[in-house]
């Protein structure tokens, strides 16, 4: 009761309430109590706060199985209920790579035991994610898997590429593709620019990136397949997702919040902990992702949660692994875009729960009775420092340590049951 | 002769050359001069580093540069350790920090450190007590190299600011290249690079050199020709198809030469690859080139560098004695 409704699905924005029966949504409206709120049920006052649908993020890296030290499928879901978000899509990038039916349903089942929120596994395009044979994609569809993809890696061969498009688009199977041209990308480990001409560090260029995304538009022409491209980082790239959207072919593509938070700047000194896949672009690529997320180019926000420990980020730039965490910085970064950026609340929201449940065909991500109550109220001015050493995910790297945000997961509710409160 | 006793730098490490103000490297370059005397006396020992432990750490293989420090260290009196990776604990699986950590138990005053990747140092530095000087980052640092360099061209011509210095070939790959531009841009010396596109960062333009892709053109007029190794060891596949054209169009030669000023100084930071990037005749052309003074420079640049670092100027040797006469009595 007393919140601000949210719905980037339907368009509300009003003062209202939302009553909750078993795990899902009842009603939803100004005028769900109009007799006032019975004493009977158990009440949430939110006290003017944003009440939306929980956040979906589809693009998050565990540990889970074969690096549990960095994290596993239960602490993940603890920092995904801290950060607001109640839905995640794992990577298949795990040892064993989920690329086989019993791995996609091991990873369902682990999750229906540990996890706090829901948690959907992608499997593998192709064995091993060696980029050679295709994986069963039929049966890791039956088994669960909501998409293809080869997680931080592309698939290289166009030949595989186009095959496994033609093949997909049969199952009506989502491939998901971190395009990055790798054989152009050798070597590299950040932005091709300035910064990597001071530091001594190959670097990869902003090509590799369109390269990839304008082939593999090409390939979604020639076979129809429904393509999403999970972390997009350049203008040009999205100038190619916009021309292809244009020509009516069902492409799709994400940004990570470091792609609209931070340039290549933020490496500085040889920081690992902004190391990111793809690297961390030119100000001029990040003003046109913010662009691309205004104007709707960019469909959707995810994280690209990518737990590393000290072992894999206290090294030489060169030798140390990509990634950051995100869960816990998903929303205030997002919102980022609302307090600096002048976008509508509802237009960032719609990016991190209509959008990719609309992608992926999860009946999630709107505030609609008989949905399941995924639900986070927050308050969008809330300010707060950014301090990983209070993230509930086991791993510390955050590209955003220090950074004074506004906006923070109050309560945030999974199918009916409050999973994280912090005030109200 | 008497040495300066102090120099104006106060930094606790010698990491790169970026940043570094035009105070500092002329007074590192004033306190190396006054050693190159000092070095070619029969009795070259001196006291101001009696009692210091200097540690050479290489995580790469290296002859003249570890040699020459060696040599700086114990010529101020410190006593000097040497570490290689053969035969290190790093050959055990042991990372770069523990180890750093490890020889930092041991209380060493100063670190000497060459590593193959970039940034490597100055992540080292940030794990330890002792001050750390950079001797070679992958492809990012050299600075003492740059600083040799600067002494080299300084004592030839008497002068940095106004020279047009070129730097020829592998500059994608090279430390030397980077640090050379820093030091020079910031001397007040037109610094232009010479290679082929593949050779050259994408970006180095932003560091305020020429670009050319002629080395006819690019020497013309130049004081001083710093040419660069190729390092095929640090390239991921071909970036020029042959030696032969290499040499052909980018090696320096009589003629290539001949565009430059007269009495151009011709450099190399070693090892030279001679008939790949430099003609022998030249290389060895005592009139022109300069290349083992730099070697020579390398040893009294090293010794001001050590000092810099290690021997607190005068006044903060008072603050500390004042302090310590507060806390503890005369």
């Amino acid at each position: 009761m007393n919140a601000r409704l949210l719905d980037p699905a339907t368009g509300r924005d009003e003062r209202g309430d939302l009553l909750v029966d078993g795990y899902m949504i009842a009603d939803v409206g100004a005028r769900v109590f109009p007799d006032g709120v019975p004493s009977t049920i158990e009440t949430i006052d939110c006290r003017g706060f944003c009440l939306a649908p929980g956040l979906i993020d589809i693009r998050v890296f565990t540990g889970e199985p074969g690096a549990e030290h960095k994290e596993t499928l239960a602490t993940a879901s603890e920092a995904a209920a801290a950060g607001g978000v109640t839905t995640i899509v794992v990577m298949p990038e795990t040892d064993p790579v989920i690329d086989d039916v019993a791995l996609v349903e091991f990873i369902a089942r682990r999750a229906r035991e540990a996890a706090k929120v829901n948690v959907y596994p992608t499997a593998a395009i192709t064995k091993g994610l060696k980029g050679e044979g295709m994986t069963e994609i039929g049966l890791l569809k039956l088994a669960g898997a909501v998409a293809i993809t080869d997680g931080s890696f592309a698939v290289a061969s166009a030949q595989v590429m186009r095959r496994t498009l033609s093949y997909a688009s049969s199952f009506d199977m989502l491939v998901m593709q971190n395009a990055i041209e790798p054989t152009l990308a050798l070597g590299g480990h950040l932005n091709e620019g300035e910064v990597a001409t001071r530091l001594g560090l190959a670097g990869i260029p902003t090509e590799a990136e369109t390269i990839m995304v304008e082939r593999d538009i090409r390939l979604v022409e020639l076979t129809g397949a429904r393509y999403h491209v999970v972390s997009i980082s350049t203008a040009a790239a999205i100038d190619a997702i916009r021309r292809a959207k244009a020509r009516g072919l069902p492409v799709t593509c994400a940004a990570a919040p470091y792609h609209f938070a931070l340039n290549e700047n933020a490496v500085g000194n040889y920081r690992t902990f902004a190391k990111t896949s793809p690297p961390l672009r030119t100000e001029e690529d990040r003003l046109a992702v913010v662009e691309g997320l205004r104007e709707g180019t960019i469909d959707i926000i995810a994280s690209s949660h990518n737990p590393q420990d000290q072992d894999s980020k206290r090294l030489p730039f060169a030798q140390a692994d990509a990634g950051v965490i995100g869960l816990e910085t998903l929303l205030p970064v997002s919102l980022e875009l609302f307090h600096n950026e002048g976008m509508p609340l509802l237009d960032v929201l719609r990016k991190l729960t209509i959008a990719p449940a609309s992608l992926l065909g999860l009946r999630a991500g709107a505030l609609k009775p008989g949905l399941p109550a995924d639900l986070v109220i927050f308050d969008p001015h809330q300010p707060w420092i950014v301090d990983a050493e209070k993230f509930l995910s086991k791993s510390k790297n955050t590209a955003f340590e220090d950074r004074a945000v506004k906006g923070r997961a109050a309560v945030t509710v999974v199918a009916g049951a409050i999973v994280h409160r912090n005030g109200l | 002769m008497n040495a300066p006793t102090s120099v104006p730098f106060a930094r606790r490490h010698l990491l790169r050359i970026e940043g570094l103000s035009a105070a500092e490297i002329n007074g590192l370059l004033d306190l190396a001069d006054s050693y190159v005397e000092l070095n070619r006396q029969v009795e070259k020992k001196q006291s101001v580093l009696r009692g210091r432990t200097q540690i050479n750490l290489f995580f790469e293989s290296s002859t003249r540069t570890r040699t020459s420090f060696e040599l700086a260290g114990k010529r101020l009196g410190a006593d000097v350790i040497n570490m290689s990776v053969e035969g290190s604990s790093i050959k055990k699986g042991e990372t770069m920090i523990d180890t750093a950590m490890t020889l930092n138990a041991m209380h060493p005053d100063v670190l000497v450190v060459r590593h193959h990747d970039s940034g490597a140092v100055e992540l080292l530095s940030q794990k330890v007590d002792s001050a750390v000087i950079n001797a070679g980052d992958g492809s990012h640092e050299h600075p003492t190299q740059a600083l040799l360099d600067a002494l080299t061209i300084r004592r030839r011509r008497g002068k940095l600011a106004g020279l047009t210095v070129a730097i020829c070939g592998d500059v994608l790959h090279s430390r030397v290249a980077r640090s050379n531009i820093h030091l020079l841009t910031t001397m007040g010396i037109e610094v232009r690079v010479i290679a082929p596109p593949t050779l050259l960062p994408r970006f180095i333009d932003r560091l305020g050199v020429g670009v050319f892709y002629d080395m006819k053109k690019g020497l013309q007029g130049c004081d001083a020709i710093m040419m660069l190794r190729l390092q095929t060891e640090r390239m991921h596949g071909a970036f020029v198809p042959s030696i032969r054209e290499y040499f052909r169009f980018y090696g320096l030669d009589k003629e290539k030469l001949a565009s430059a000023k007269p009495d151009a100084l011709i450099m190399h930071p070693g090892p030279m690859n001679r008939g790949v990037e430099i003609d022998t005749v030249l290389a060895d052309d005592i009139d022109r080139s300069v290349i083992r003074e730099q070697v020579e420079m390398g040893v009294a640049v090293r010794m001001a560098c050590l000092q810099a670092l290690l021997v607190p100027a005068p006044n903060r040797a008072a603050k500390v004695e004042r302090l310590r006469t507060v806390l503890f009595g005369p």
